[in-house]
């Protein structure tokens, strides 16, 4: 044993070596940038909006704001329901592909993987330009006779819950898809045998063996879904802002950078916060990719 | 007594692998049957079959008398025993044995009742609130039982439930599912490939050899008169040899050995000239130091093992094979390297039909005809 322990140190290089590298990068690219927000969002701005390092907790208090308060609540809002939506579809659809038997198994796994490979931003404005007003959909509607004048989706919480759901239902069916895979069969057999119907034997195993999976794709899709701000950009039109608009603002057009550096620091924690509770209830972190 | 299970002409196919042909098997009420037979020879598949977790490609089952191919799992009045025990993980004992009330939507004092009841019956009571994964292998197979016999089912499927225990538990699960089953007076169809263990238990065993029922029968007729060579070998130690039935004289048949004639009970089917195998256990076997009637095996003592109050011995034949020879320790032997002639009495040897009896059935016919 301390023989081996010795020849293994002997054969590698010294541990700061090994892992030097790692953690520079570690500490230039994730450790300094947070710290850098975090000091950020406690500094002040003067009438030329240049930050001033006038340390303050007037941002966070700015957050407080009533127009801020509703489009919290508005993301929240576009969030939950866009969770709801990609549950709905992506629960079956992972149960079929886990439980099939077929070969097309493989394909069905490789079309959720596929749209990852295309820069989401450019799908959500395919999507723009399929239900615009000259878009196919109202194309296909008007030659069909559904309709006579064009029906304006864009621009409404509707269109960018839409987008949210196609660009995060990945996020969902992944590890869902995985929690299914890993149930075991007899266990539904036994339920069978015990005299459940395959409604009953659903609630009473199926649902809550697979709820890690249900629980660690909700959280992967609700917290994205507070910042994808291109989503309610193309296809909300301003109209169904979420957290995420309301930081890139501040970066951007408003150039109140302690402001978003505030809203940015909240929404971190509120994530940590949801990471925490789904741990103390049991998740598993590697079903996160965490 | 009343047939409980029937099968009939039941075959299962998977693909091109015909893995249950043809098996025609009736349980009775209130019976302990076994199913035995090596890895790999159809038991799991005819189990789950009564079950219903999978359909005959052909062939009708029937519980009580009714047809239940197409009925599924939850509409059979039959429970599963599960090789790895499959409780659920989520549940405590109490909610795993409750389960199969549960689903029928019975009151829930009738459930506590049923549920106390059964804890007690397996000997498991004060876990009631501990999960799966806090209980030992031995007893999660109880809980396993319990929630099996919750339903008060008519039949109870077991698929090597004692698969997974150390020896000590499992000779003492053995006497407890038997006292269990005689308690209860429920049939037990039990699944399991340790001889020893159907033995014990069952009081029919049928053994199963690549998807067919080779013989089935009472423990002591297996034991005692296997059918086929598959069955005397599976079954038990024995020494089995090939040979041809040279003369019968009353009920004796004179059989020429490789090695030398041999003389054993002949029951009517056999007739002269015909292939057959010669079975007879360790513990029948005999050695002379003088010449047998009607025995011309000659044979060296090699090896003397000394197993708790038997002795095994080993003597060699002219032509290299060995056969296995036990006696009560304590006896006068022959010293290692003598000559011997091992011998027994031929009600206690067993002649086998082997293939050629069919071909020589056949050829028989044809002259007939
Ligand atoms: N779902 C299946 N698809 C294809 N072949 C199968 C399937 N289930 C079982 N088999 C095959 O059927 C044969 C019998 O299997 P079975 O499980 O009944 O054996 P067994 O007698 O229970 O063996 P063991 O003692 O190892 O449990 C095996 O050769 C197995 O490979
Ligand atoms: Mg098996």
């Amino acid at each position: 044993m301390s023989k081996s322990r010795l020849n293994f140190k002997a054969n590698t290089l010294p541990a700061i070596v090994m892992v030097g590298p790692v953690v520079v990068i570690m500490v230039l690219l994730i450790a300094v940038p947070l710290i850098y927000v975090g000091i950020m969002s406690s500094c002040s701005i003067d009438e030329f909006y240049n930050v001033t390092y006038n340390f303050t907790l007037e941002n966070y208090i700015r957050l407080a704001n009533q127009d801020y308060l509703k489009i919290y609540s508005q993301s929240i809002c576009i969030a939950f329901i866009t969770t709801l939506i990609c549950i709905l579809i992506g629960y079956p659809f992972s149960y079929f592909i886990a439980r099939t038997k077929s070969k097309k198994k493989k394909i069905l796994y490789m079309l959720v993987i596929i749209p990852f490979w295309t820069n989401s931003l450019i799908r959500i404005y395919g999507w723009r330009t399929f239900l615009g007003t000259n878009g196919w959909l109202n194309i296909i509607l008007q030659l069909l006779n559904i309709t006579d004048e064009p029906i304006d989706f864009l621009y409404k919480t509707g269109a960018t819950v839409l987008g949210m759901v196609y660009c995060l239902i990945p996020f969902m069916i992944l590890p869902l898809y995985t929690s299914i895979e890993k149930l075991d069969v007899t266990l539904l057999e036994a339920s069978s045998d015990l005299g459940a119907g395959s409604m009953k034997t659903f609630v009473n195993v199926i649902l809550p063996l697979t709820s890690g999976g249900i629980f660690s794709g909700s959280l992967m899709v609700f917290i994205p879904c507070l910042g994808y701000f291109f989503v309610s950009d193309i296809l909300g039109g301003g109209n169904s802002d979420v957290i995420g608009n309301l930081i890139e603002r501040q970066f951007q057009g408003g150039n109140n950078w302690p402001l978003g550096a505030a809203l940015s620091i909240v929404l971190i924690v509120v994530t940590l916060a949801l990471v925490k509770v789904y741990q103390k209830l049991g998740g598993d972190m590697d079903a996160l990719g965490v | 007594m009343d047939k409980i299970v029937e099968l009939n002409g039941v075959n299962k196919v998977y693909g091109t692998n015909r893995v249950v042909k043809d098996l025609n098997l009736f349980v009775e009420e209130g019976e302990f049957l076994t199913l035995l037979g090596s890895s790999g020879c159809g038991k799991t598949t005819t189990l789950r079959m009564i079950a219903g977790f999978e359909e005959p490609t052909t062939g009708t089952i029937k519980v009580q008398g009714e047809n239940v191919e197409a009925k599924e799992p939850f509409e059979r009045n039959v429970n599963t025993v599960f090789q790895s025990y499959a409780l659920f993980p989520h549940m405590t004992i109490y909610e795993n044995i409750a389960y199969g009330l549960k689903v029928k939507k019975v009151s829930k004092a009738e459930i506590k009742k049923s549920v106390l009841e059964m804890l007690d019956l397996v000997q498991l009571n004060g876990f009631e609130h501990r999960y799966p994964s806090q209980l030992s292998g031995g007893q999660k197979q109880r809980v396993a039982i319990a929630r099996a016999l919750i339903n008060h089912p008519k039949v109870l499927l077991l698929d090597e439930p004692l698969g997974a225990l150390d020896l000590k538990l499992r000779k003492q699960m053995q006497l407890e599912l038997k006292r269990l089953q005689k308690k209860l007076n429920i049939t037990f169809i039990y699944v399991t490939h340790d001889q020893e263990e159907a033995l014990t238990m069952s009081d029919r065993i049928a053994v199963m050899h690549d998807g067919v029922i080779d013989q089935l029968a009472s423990p002591t007729e297996i034991y005692e008169h296997p059918k086929t060579k598959f069955v005397a070998t599976f079954i038990g130690e024995t020494n089995i040899y090939d040979g041809c039935i040279t003369s019968i004289k009353g009920e004796i048949a004179n059989i020429t050995l490789e090695n030398g004639e041999v003389s054993v009970k002949c029951p009517e089917d056999f007739s002269i000239l015909e292939y057959a195998s010669v079975s007879v256990r360790p513990e029948k076997m005999k050695f002379s130091t003088k010449k047998v009637d009607g025995f011309g095996l000659v044979a060296q003592v090699k090896d003397y093992v000394y197993v708790g109050s038997v002795l095994k011995c080993i003597v060699a034949l002219p032509n290299g094979n060995e056969l296995k020879i036990e006696r009560l320790a304590g006896q006068e032997l022959p010293k290692v390297g003598s000559k011997c002639y091992p011998y027994w009495n031929p009600e206690d040897a067993v002649l086998i039909h082997n293939e050629s009896h069919y071909i020589f059935e056949a050829l028989n016919n044809i002259k007939l005809a």
